[in-house]
């Protein structure tokens, strides 16, 4: 599937294989379908607003990918986004005046990654299948952040900070979020290409007994991983905190399953150890774009429910498929 | 019994969910205002059995290593017995059919899939309500001679009636088998692929008679995701205090019976002992948590590094 001829070609090295091109095929596909039910699909406007949206999305499957590169998920995000923008949120409130607003962002992002220590801990030495321990680490979070809010939507409101990077912008035409959004994908790539750390992670979803052999501390890479995917988690929170003006509950549930979609629809293999940024990209993009037209051509949440699930299963046994059993 | 050592070595999971339920029940009783009568029993045993169905649904893929996120999911919404467990087996079948031919992740198929039931249970039924027959409902959650709840029978009869004939039969031993390495069961001539269809369809069977007891302890249909959600989560937590394995091939689905029970004797015992409402959730989070970090006690017994990482 991957590239293994000693030159690899142009295509190749941008990291566009057949799953990639595929996606990129159905963004396309669905362009054109949309165009048909209405021209305003094709507008730059129309368009630009969808990029604004699909950055949410892609900051937090930037993380994601991260874990699922590994072999691993983390099914945490949901509330790790929340807590993210409440944290954010609430630091004005608990700190003299300069000092919340400066700090704000950082903070929820500290938060986030906290957490996802603790989800690399649980993974890599209690050696526990991430599914599960993530998603029980998704409950505790949810009960702190109840405990936090008394129950109730929080009365803290996003900081000009958040707002101008979620909404603002500063280039005319082009919203701010977005560059956030190319920021982390940069970040992704520079670690999964030109690092150590990066060439582990891979190796450590092809085959972690082999890793460990050749001396890779595992387990550190484990957390790191963990501790990205929750930083990047909680950052998108501040930014929907930014976007909507203020923290909620239950902000983060709708983002888990497109998330862990954009990233598998883009090529990433589930069991790890394979994929690229590009595929991605075009993983949120599709995921955004069908959310949109969907919700345009006023299809009751029943049936956008069910497409939704459909195209993905659909997509994945086009190319998602595993290997037989048979030896 | 000859080999009753190897009895007890094989049912250690299982018996010390028991006996750690029957701690937590007496402590329950114990603290509770009104003590052991059958209304007290009725109510603890409704939820309790809801949970345990969800739990042995979910026993059944996780058997076979995989993973079922829908069992939430479905059943809740339809009406009309008969067509619900038909319902219920379809959508397992289905589960089953696109991970053996299609050859994809249980995770991800199910999370789909899930989406799917969860976009057709909002399509029948978008509002709750909805009438159940109360003479139904009211069998099943009401109480058998005065004293013994119903539900209990019903559980029983599920265990009679589906566990043990799929136990003992070649396609449930099967499934152990797979669990256990799936290339050296194929290479063995078990049937896998029918195996594993099997586990999910029963898996979906037991998840919609689960759904079935949730209307009637209710009274209605509802399509809701967060219902699915927590009893997702419940039903793995339930399942690893049971002593099934997560990673295949051994336990059973009596096991993941006393795990439910634990579980909701646990929420119980919040309930007694007043604990501020506000703290609940986190309690909660912490104890399944706790329960399904209880599968870490398999790194403390292995001598040999690399094994950690299969």
């Amino acid at each position: 599937m991957s590239a293994t001829t000693s030159t690899p070609s142009l295509a190749a090295r941008l990291g566009i294989d057949r799953a990639v091109a595929i996606a990129f095929g159905c963004i396309i596909l669905l362009l054109l379908g949309g165009a048909l039910y209405s021209r305003e699909f094709l507008s730059p406007n129309y368009l630009l607003q969808q990029l604004q949206i699909a950055a949410f999305l892609g900051v937090i499957a930037s993380g994601a990918m991260m874990v699922i590169l590994l072999g691993h998920i983390d099914l945490s995000v949901p509330w790790v986004v929340t807590l993210g923008a409440m944290m954010a949120t609430a630091l004005p409130g608990w700190l003299p005046h300069p000092w919340g607003d400066l700090l704000a962002i950082p903070f929820g992002i500290l938060c986030g990654a906290l957490i996802g220590v603790a989800n690399g801990l649980g993974v890599a030495f209690l050696r526990l299948p991430s599914m599960i321990f993530t998603l029980g680490m998704n409950a505790v979070v949810q009960g702190f952040m109840v405990l936090h809010t008394g129950g109730f939507a929080p009365l803290d409101h996003a900081t000009d900070a958040m707002h101008y990077l979620a909404v603002a912008r500063t280039i005319p035409g082009i919203p701010n979020a977005l560059f956030v959004w190319a920021l982390c994908g940069i970040v992704v790539v520079l670690i999964l290409t030109r690092t150590a750390f990066g060439r582990a992670v891979y190796a450590i979803g092809n085959r972690e007994s082999a890793a460990y052999l050749s001396g890779i501390n595992t387990n550190a890479v484990l957390i790191g991983c963990f501790a990205l995917c929750g930083a990047f988690a909680a950052f998108a929170g501040v930014l929907l905190a930014g976007y909507s003006t203020k923290a909620y509950q239950g902000m983060g549930d709708p983002y888990l399953l497109p998330a862990i979609a954009a990233v598998v629809l883009g090529g990433t293999n589930i069991l790890g150890g394979r994929g690229n940024y590009a595929g991605t990209i075009a993983g949120v993009i599709l995921i955004t774009l069908l959310q949109s037209i969907l919700s345009v051509m006023q299809m009751p949440e029943a049936g956008r429910q069910i497409i939704y699930g459909t195209v993905i299963v659909s997509m994945l046994l086009l190319y998602g498929r595993g290997a037989k059993a048979r030896s | 019994m000859k080999d009753w050592r190897y009895w007890l070595s094989h049912n250690a999971g299982t018996l010390t969910a028991l006996a750690l339920f029957a701690v937590m029940f007496t402590i329950y009783i114990a603290n509770h205002s009104v003590g052991l009568n059958p209304a007290v029993a009725t109510t603890a045993a409704n939820k309790a059995v809801l949970l345990a169905l969800v739990a042995m649904a979910q026993t059944l893929p996780v058997l076979t290593r995989g993973l079922d996120l829908v069992v939430g999911s479905v059943g809740t919404g339809l009406l009309g017995c008969i067509v619900v467990l038909l319902a219920g087996s379809l959508a397992g079948f289905i589960n089953g059919a696109v991970v053996v031919w299609g050859r994809l992740q249980p995770i991800i198929t199910t999370l789909a899939t899930g989406a799917i039931y969860y976009g057709i249970a909002l399509f029948i039924r978008p509002a709750p309500g909805g009438d159940v027959q109360a003479d139904i409902a009211d069998l099943v959650t009401g109480q058998v001679f005065g004293t013994i709840p119903a539900a209990l029978f019903l559980l029983l009869a599920v265990v009679l009636l589906i566990w043990v004939p799929y136990r003992r039969s070649v396609l449930g031993r099967a499934a152990y088998a797979v669990g256990s390495n799936e290339q050296a069961a194929y290479m063995s001539g078990v049937p896998v692929r029918n195996a594993k269809l099997l586990a999910y369809t029963l898996s979906g069977l037991i998840a919609a008679i689960g759904g079935l007891v949730l209307t009637f302890n209710t009274y209605s249909g509802e399509a809701s995701s967060a219902i699915g959600g927590t009893y997702t989560l419940n039903s793995i937590a339930s399942v690893v205090i049971g002593g099934t394995s997560l990673f295949g091939g051994w336990g059973s689905a009596i096991g993941s019976i006393f795990g439910a029970f634990v579980l909701r004797t646990i929420e119980d015992l919040l309930f007694v002992f007043d604990l501020p409402p506000l703290w609940q959730p986190l309690f909660q989070g912490v104890v399944l948590l706790t329960a399904v970090s209880l599968g870490a006690i398999r790194v403390f017994r292995i001598r040999n590094r690399l094994e950690l990482f299969t």
